[in-house]
């Protein structure tokens, strides 16, 4: 009788807690579906051709997102630019050189930790060495900061995918006398090439939404402006000023914005998932 | 691959017996050694700049923040006051504010993730492990000024509406706890933030969570099924030991990325230099405060007030970080596998 009992007892509390998982997982979708169902409710209506070709506007005018979502493009592709190669040698030095010695796993460490770091404190590090010399905000400081949030992403996937690289490829290019330098060059990073650039488009995805590094680095402009070494507009920071501000034409637009931003980012997402998924399936 | 057929043929483009047998000119062989051991130091500069900047960061902190330091000393830490007029300065109140916010959001987020995490290991079929991990991966790509805005404006007020007032009813008289659920109902406050933070490091700890109970070996598991262990049994008597300090490791990740999590808590926190024990009331937190105040801040003492905030979140998530780097190496080198 009593094990009867106690069987019951544990089939229905093993019932219980797998509910209870079950619920935990819907919770999290909720939260997702409800996000994206608010964005494309308040921010699809206000995605339209004005809001590429104009500039933002004064409050209660019309006006669209252009030197925005030109500012942001032009820092994240920069930052990109600058940050990448950056992210591929140190990754490859920890990878490819680093199975001895202090600095690689030091370098790991240390990555590992600025990759979960608090971003706005990169903002402040760019505005201490940076902003406060030249005394101006400027997009090429929201440049650096984006860079410095761009290495650590790249570091982080290149040294994992050379590590996927087996061995035996090092050995059979250095068998053949390939120097060390075009073993790596040639074997190692070219079979982890998909690999590295899903990590790139994470960071690209990373850096699209970024907005505390801004704030205190290329802020903001009103106007329309190509000039790396004044205030540049981009479109975390003007979604940030226009969601707080008491004017509903800026707040729809806020909308528009915050939806271009997570479409852009969640389509980097998935982009990079298909990319690694071909690779692996591949070899 | 043209540079390693260029190098393989440079040595005479003879058949590769012959080019074998003889020797490889001097010069060939010193230049590729050059090449190599430039190649060698260009990767390790870079590695290098990685640890200079995070020595360059807390030193820049440091100088920023020297004018505050000087002028407030220790007593910076313990001080409520927070007046940009008379020039008084203290971190209490954000340092309150940050903590509180980020427990609230593992009170929740770890019980989620760890649910989640479950789910994906141990109970979901196959075919939809792949679905259900992206879409909660999405919600850690989702920018956190999305989250603000979201929270702001279409959470905090649903929340206001109809979730606080029934708080304040049931909860604000239950012993103990009541005081947390006192105060108007304004939607927007500390609760609100920590509720949104936890949504934020879900993703985080529950991907930590799913990758170390991965590591669990099958035998363990299939012997306790065997013995007649139920699903849950399996996962809290064998997984859940098993892989423990990777669960810690996890957690602490999330804590880091709730502690210095800028745009969603500055939308819904309030901003208000107060604190009390309502967690309905309004407050601020060292990264709202730095969102909020830094661009107009006049005043070298304000500026630097600010930055030695800045320096204490530094400080505070590089100590979470680490920690939580530590045990997740530590459980990876039991395994001798994944890192």
């Amino acid at each position: 009788m009593s094990t009867t009992a106690l069987y019951r007892r544990r089939r229905i509390a093993n019932f219980v807690y797998l509910g209870i998982s079950l619920l935990t997982v819907l919770f999290g979708l909720f939260w997702l579906v409800w996000i994206l169902w608010t964005l494309f409710a308040q921010g699809l209506g206000a995605i339209n051709l004005t809001m590429f070709t104009q500039t933002t506007p004064p409050p209660g005018s019309a006006g669209g997102l252009a030197n925005a979502i030109f500012g942001s493009l032009l820092m994240s592709l920069l930052a990109t630019l600058i940050g990448t190669p950056v992210g591929i040698l140190a990754g490859t030095y920890v990878a490819e050189y680093g199975r001895r010695g202090w600095l690689a796993p030091a370098t790991r460490f240390i990555n590992d930790i600025l990759l979960s770091a608090p971003s706005i404190v990169i903002g402040l590090f760019v505005y201490a060495v940076y902003v406060a010399n030249i005394k101006h905000f400027s997009g090429w400081a929201g440049t650096f900061a984006l860079a410095l949030i761009v290495i650590p992403v790249v570091l982080k996937t290149t040294e994992n995918m050379l590590r996927l690289v087996p061995d035996t490829m090092r050995e059979a290019a250095a068998a053949l006398g390939a120097p060390q330098w075009i073993v790596i060059s040639s074997v190692t990073l070219r079979a982890a090439r998909s690999g590295i650039m899903t990590g790139i488009l994470l960071a690209v995805a990373r850096i699209s939404g970024e907005t505390a590094p801004l704030l205190f680095t290329a802020l903001n402009n009103q106007f329309w402006s190509t000039n790396m070494d004044a205030p540049m507009a981009n479109l975390p920071v003007v979604i940030f000023q226009f969601a707080m501000s008491p004017y509903e034409d800026w707040q729809t637009l806020a909308w528009g914005g915050a939806l271009l931003i997570t479409l852009t980012v969640l389509a980097l997402n998935i982009v990079a998932r298909v990319v690694f998924a071909q690779k692996s399936s591949n070899s | 691959m043209d540079a390693l057929d260029h190098a393989l043929e440079a040595p005479q483009g003879a058949s590769l017996p012959l080019s074998m047998s003889r020797s490889i000119p001097e010069t060939q062989l010193r230049r590729q050694h050059l090449y190599d051991l430039v190649f060698r130091n260009v990767t390790r500069i870079f590695a290098f700049l990685v640890l200079a900047l995070l020595i360059g960061i807390l030193i820049s902190l440091l100088i920023g923040s020297w004018p505050a330091l000087k002028a407030f000393g220790p007593g910076f830490l313990v001080s409520h006051e927070w007046n940009p007029v008379t020039e008084k300065f203290g971190a209490l109140v954000p340092i309150f504010g940050t903590l509180v916010t980020s427990f609230i959001a593992l009170l929740i987020g770890i019980p989620v993730s760890f649910g989640i995490a479950v789910f994906l290991t141990e109970l979901s079929p196959l075919w939809l492990r792949r679905p259900i991990g992206t879409a909660i991966e999405l919600l850690a790509a989702i920018p956190s000024i999305i989250y603000g805005m979201w929270g702001l404006f279409v959470f905090a007020p649903v929340f206001g509406d109809h979730v606080q007032p029934w708080m304040i009813e049931h909860l604000g008289p239950v012993w103990l706890i009541g005081p947390l659920f006192k105060g108007a109902p304004q939607g927007i406050g500390m609760l609100t933030a920590g509720i949104i933070l936890a949504i934020m490091v879900v993703p985080f700890i529950a991907s930590v969570m799913r990758d170390v109970f991965e590591v669990v070996p099958a035998m363990l598991k299939e012997s306790a099924y065997a013995v007649g262990a139920t699903t849950w049994e399996v996962v809290w008597n064998v997984v859940l030991p098993y892989t423990k300090i990777g669960v810690v490791g996890g957690i602490l990740l999330g804590l880091g990325r709730a502690l210095g999590e800028t745009m969603a808590v500055t939308f819904v926190i309030g901003n208000a230099n107060r604190m009390g024990t309502s967690l309905f009331a309004p407050g601020t937190s060292i990264a709202s405060a730095l969102a909020n105040e830094f661009t107009e801040a006049v005043g070298g003492l304000y500026t630097s007030a600010l930055i030695e905030l800045g320096l204490i979140l530094f400080l505070i998530t590089f100590v979470v970080l680490a920690l939580s780097k530590i045990l997740l190496y530590r459980l990876a080198k039991r395994e001798g596998t994944r890192t």
